[in-house]
């Protein structure tokens, strides 16, 4: 394939995800079933990972499925699972004055777009931009060592102050 | 591809996110809602790790969804235990500390 081609089928898959992803998303925030609404998720965060891997991002994307679609979502659904009586349409998963929402959210999205916009206007991606696993593995373990010590310190800590939360006594 | 689709694409999804949380009152949407807002974030950390030729952006990422990760499992928790005091996880009843 050619340089020119390599660049139209990017195009191509990043205006098919990005149409996939918005529509998701959408559904996320909109739908009544809580249920369908973890599924809307998994669709998004999908299409992160593919944005990822089309970044040239790996390990990254590889770790998006992993963690997210494999973990998050899980405790998603048990957390709906645990917390609910029954599946299906309800009420009252959204408040009924949503216009201050709406407004925040589009001024929210009308500044940052107009921010990136106007300051990056017609800036190129490199056109080779991807990066290996092992790149990711020099720099945590050498550049970003204390952070990842911190992150594992976090998770730990995290860890247990779930169970203790939530365990009954 | 130009840098802009993505950052264009964080940000409609940053904004979906934020009208998520405002607007939603059962508490694991909102969660969700937060995800969503986080992997804008990561989008755009990702994409501005590759304009920029470093693989810092990539890192930030990886740490970014770590984060996520133990705030949903701690979030989650919390709803648990206001679902079994109040047997429900609407956010707008939970106003014990309204002022």
């Amino acid at each position: 394939m050619t340089v020119l081609g390599a660049l139209v089928a990017q195009n191509i898959a990043f205006g098919v995800i990005a149409a996939i992803m918005v529509f998701a998303a959408i559904r996320l925030v909109t739908t009544r079933n809580v249920v369908h609404a973890a599924l809307f998720l998994v669709v998004v965060l999908g299409g992160v990972a593919a944005l990822f891997l089309l970044m040239g991002a790996e390990f990254v994307g590889i770790t998006q499925i992993l963690v997210y679609i494999g973990a998050v979502v899980v405790l998603f659904l048990f957390g709906i699972m645990l917390t609910r009586t029954r599946i299906g349409d309800e009420e009252g998963t959204d408040h009924p004055n949503r216009l201050p929402a709406v407004l925040a959210a589009a001024l929210v999205a009308t500044v940052t777009i107009y921010a990136v916009v106007s300051g990056f206007g017609d800036v190129e991606m490199p056109a080779d931009s991807r990066t290996t696993t092992a790149e990711v593995a020099d720099s945590i373990f050498s550049t970003y060592i204390v952070p990842f010590e911190a992150v594992s310190v976090l998770l730990l800590a995290a860890l247990i102050g779930a169970i203790v939360i939530a365990r009954r006594d | 591809m130009l840098l802009n689709q993505f950052l264009v694409l964080s940000a409609v999804l940053f904004a979906i996110g934020v009208y998520g949380v405002l607007a939603r009152r059962n508490g694991v949407l909102v969660l969700m809602s937060i995800e969503l807002i986080l992997n804008a974030v990561n989008i755009n950390l990702v994409a501005f790790g590759s304009y920029v030729s470093s693989i810092s952006g990539e890192v930030f990422a990886l740490f970014v969804i770590t984060v996520a990760a133990a705030e949903v499992g701690v979030g989650l928790a919390i709803l648990l235990l206001l679902y079994r005091n109040r047997q429900s996880v609407d956010l707008s009843e939970a106003d014990l500390m309204r002022g």
